[in-house]
């Protein structure tokens, strides 16, 4: 068999892993893989940061559930990848991210664009790899994928030596591999199964506390199940999201520091709370020692880091979420036994919170003109009430116009709420969404965002526009950084420092400058038409909405309190 | 972040005998705010494999998350915790002493009181070598301050296990 160069070898592990698209931005040091990439038949696109590369693979990963790829060259195109990487994997993404590297003689030698990507991003990946040979190439890809989605995912990256991809060898990918040191448990243990089905059967109380890995492991059908024939409420991390239908009855909302009212109450006062691929995130919990006192914990965690790390755990099951609710699901039956009359009372309890938690649609008021103001509640309220019938795929940044649409926007599908978690990444959004309508051509895609965070990634509107993606971006424009003004407003003495942005850009003319459609809404009644209006266009649109910026988000756990002590609607502390 | 309830724990690591795993290893525990005590590497019989000795401090919930989190990397092929067992832990130590006619006889007897070794002399100094638990080390330690130590290098420590056999080779 003749020999392939790295280059050449690269791409064919890439084909093998049936990979379609890749995001990057091309360097001397992968000058050889684009060289081949141009008539390989995968599709390369061109972002205009490298950061955007990683965001829209995880789009694209978090889409489909298939890795996301990133191609970067060395030396700056590698640092640029480190936010990426780090939010991917603090959010259990799948994606791989190939960097170019100087020649192996020249490693060591502060060369040009030479950075040592491996040691940086040690600790922000799941794993990384240094090819020193072109020989062990293929092994290292393949690891690098089946480690990317096995297990708990994550993020991996493998440096790539310029000499590397330019040298030879034969390709022979291999099959299956196993690594000694690397076996993901993924089936739970029948005694742990048992133990939880029968906490299950006696509790009076139970609330679902399910996070991603039910998103990640496929199991919102098995969740779903589980929640419907025991009647137990479900509360949702930010991650966990559209795993459980956003307008089921049994559905309690978002919990946590901007967590429902509702949805908090009854975490509170849970005899048992199951937890199904989440990790106790301190935006969960807030006061620790505080949280969920009166609970028994069940927890299912692919990972077992995951579990003792922040509560301790009553009956803790490490697995895979699918696997583990389906053994639990099995072992309950079709008809359990449980106390109807107590779950009765327990759901009357929680429909009583509901009504008093309802959620509210933000500050009403009028401009010295006389003019209505927007509450940016009502937008995405209205958003949500005009595209629903389309299951868009939301993506968003960071701050207020993320949790309102966490709180607002209601998702019936996994996979259809795609925001930066672990990490919180201003600037996630947009390129976000360029991987998520690459993967779904056909799906209506929206980042929602803030005036702050939509400028940290503006450049991807040349992108999207040469791409000819057809998002729709929702610019909630308070003409502030509101998350931080609002601890400002509530906990700092009102000094805006450094906060307040003024009147920034004319997003709608610069929509226009990229080659994009732009709009922009000031009044109340110009709401609801400028979203239909943007519906009917094909190509991508800006849509701006100038809002009040006085609303904030409600309800709200002030940091270091309980989650019993949320600062409901009314906590408007310039009513004290 | 050390509190009442620390413990000192020995921590054997199997491992991939590849570059960069020792810094996995050190960054895992740094990156938590953490000091490594003692620490010492050396490849195992089969050469694809190295064992690290490692002692930390802590309270026993920070190290029962470090020994998960360090089963997470790829890298590591077994974590086992020697503290749960009997085990022996040896480290050794190179120290110069300052002489003089006087002591020499004194110092000589105390060497073999502990089991040591003379390696050099020289008209103002021996070096001598001990091997032996942090304790043992430690007193020795002591008595020769009383002659003046010049000048003292040592290994982390290594332990093993007393009874139970840890197969340190790839299936």
């Amino acid at each position: 068999m003749s020999e392939l160069t790295g280059a050449q070898i690269l791409i064919e592990c890439w084909k093998k892993e049936d990979v379609k698209v890749i995001f990057g931005y091309p360097g001397a040091a992968t000058i050889d893989v684009h060289h081949y990439l141009m008539t390989s038949g995968l599709r390369f696109v061109l972002t205009r940061h490298e950061q955007a590369a990683v965001h829209a693979a995880e789009g694209y990963a978090r889409a489909t559930g298939r890795p996301g790829i990133t191609l970067v060259t060395s030396g700056p195109g590698a640092t640029n990848t480190v936010t990426g990487l780090a939010g991917a994997n603090l959010d259990s993404t799948p994606i791989l991210v190939f960097s170019g590297q100087v020649s192996r003689m020249m490693i060591g030698n502060d060369a040009f664009q030479e950075i040592d990507i491996v040691g940086i991003t040690r600790s922000i990946t799941k794993h990384n790899y240094l090819v020193r040979d072109t020989g062990s190439l293929a092994r290292i890809v393949k690891e690098a994928f089946f480690i990317a989605q096995s297990g708990r995912p994550g993020a991996v990256l493998v440096d790539l030596p310029k000499d590397v991809l330019t040298g030879t060898a034969e390709f022979k990918y291999p099959g299956k591999i196993k690594l000694q040191a690397y076996q993901p448990h993924l089936k739970p243990h029948p005694k742990q199964v048992a133990k939880a089905a029968e906490l299950l059967l006696s509790a009076q109380k139970p609330v679902l506390y399910a996070g991603g890995g039910v998103i990640m492991s496929g199991a919102s059908e098995k969740l779903l199940t589980l929640a419907e024939c025991l009647h137990i409420p479900v509360t949702n991390t930010l991650m966990g999201l559209g795993g459980f239908p956003g307008t089921h009855p049994l559905f309690l909302g978002m919990l946590g520091v901007h967590g429902l009212y509702q949805a908090n109450r009854a975490v509170q006062e849970a005899d048992l709370l199951v937890t199904v691929g989440a990790r106790f995130d301190d935006r969960v919990t807030g006061r620790l020692d505080q949280f969920a006192t009166k609970a028994k914990i069940i927890q299912i965690d692919v990972d077992p880091t995951s579990i003792h790390k922040r509560v301790n755990t009553d009956v803790p099951l490490v697995a895979d979420a699918h696997q583990a609710l389906s053994a639990i699901l099995n072992l309950l039956g079709k008809y359990p036994n449980y106390d109807r009359t107590a779950r009765r009372i327990w759901l009357n309890r929680i429909a009583a919170w509901q009504k008093e938690g309802a959620l509210e649609d933000g500050p009403v008021s009028t401009s010295p003109a006389g003019i209505k103001l927007i509450s940016p509640q009502t937008v995405i309220k209205t958003l949500y009430e005009k595209t629903k019938a389309l299951t868009p795929i939301i993506t968003t940044e960071v701050g207020q116009h993320q949790m309102w649409t966490a709180q607002y926007f209601l998702h019936d599908q996994p996979r259809h709420f795609i925001s930066s978690g672990g990490l919180g990444v201003m600037g996630f959004g947009l390129p976000a969404a360029i991987g998520v309508q690459i993967a779904r051509p056909e799906a209506l895609v929206i980042d929602i965002t803030g005036d702050g965070s939509i400028l940290m990634n503006i450049q991807e509107l040349v992108t999207i526009v040469e791409e000819k993606l057809p998002i729709k971006i929702v610019i909630i424009n308070n003409g502030c950084l509101g998350m931080v003004r609002q601890w400002q407003e509530l906990f700092y003495n009102r000094r805006y420092s450094a906060t307040l942005l003024g009147q920034g850009p004319d997003f709608v003319k610069l929509a226009e400058a990229f080659g994009a459609q732009g709009f922009r809404a000031t009044r109340l009644d110009e709401v609801a038409p400028i979203i239909e209006k943007a519906l009917t266009i094909s190509g991508p649109v800006i849509i701006e909405f100038i809002v009040d910026q006085s609303a904030l988000v409600y309800p709200m756990v002030p940091a270091g309190s309980s989650i019993s002590e949320m600062l409901p609607y009314s906590a408007n502390p310039s009513d004290n | 972040m050390e509190n009442k309830n620390t413990q000192r724990r020995t921590l054997s690591l199997l491992v991939d005998n590849e570059p960069g795993v020792l810094a996995r290893v050190t960054g895992l525990i740094s990156g938590r705010g953490f000091n490594i005590e003692s620490l010492s590497v050396a490849e195992t019989r089969d050469p694809q494999i190295s064992l690290i000795t490692i002692i930390i401090s802590s309270s026993s919930q920070f190290i029962e998350q470090i020994i998960k989190q360090l089963r997470k990397l790829i890298n590591i092929i077994k974590v086992i915790d020697l503290t749960e067992d009997d085990y022996v832990e040896k480290q050794l130590v190179l120290v110069k002493v300052k002489t003089n006619p006087a002591n020499r006889t004194e110092i000589r007897s105390l060497c073999e009181i502990f089991k040591g070794k003379i390696l050099d002399v020289s008209p103002k100094t021996y070096t001598m070598e001990f091997t032996g638990n942090e304790k043992k080390i430690r007193n020795i330690l002591t008595l020769l301050d009383e002659f003046g130590v010049e000048e003292q290098v040592s290994t982390g420590l290594t332990a093993m296990s007393r009874t139970r056999v840890y197969k340190h080779e790839r299936k």
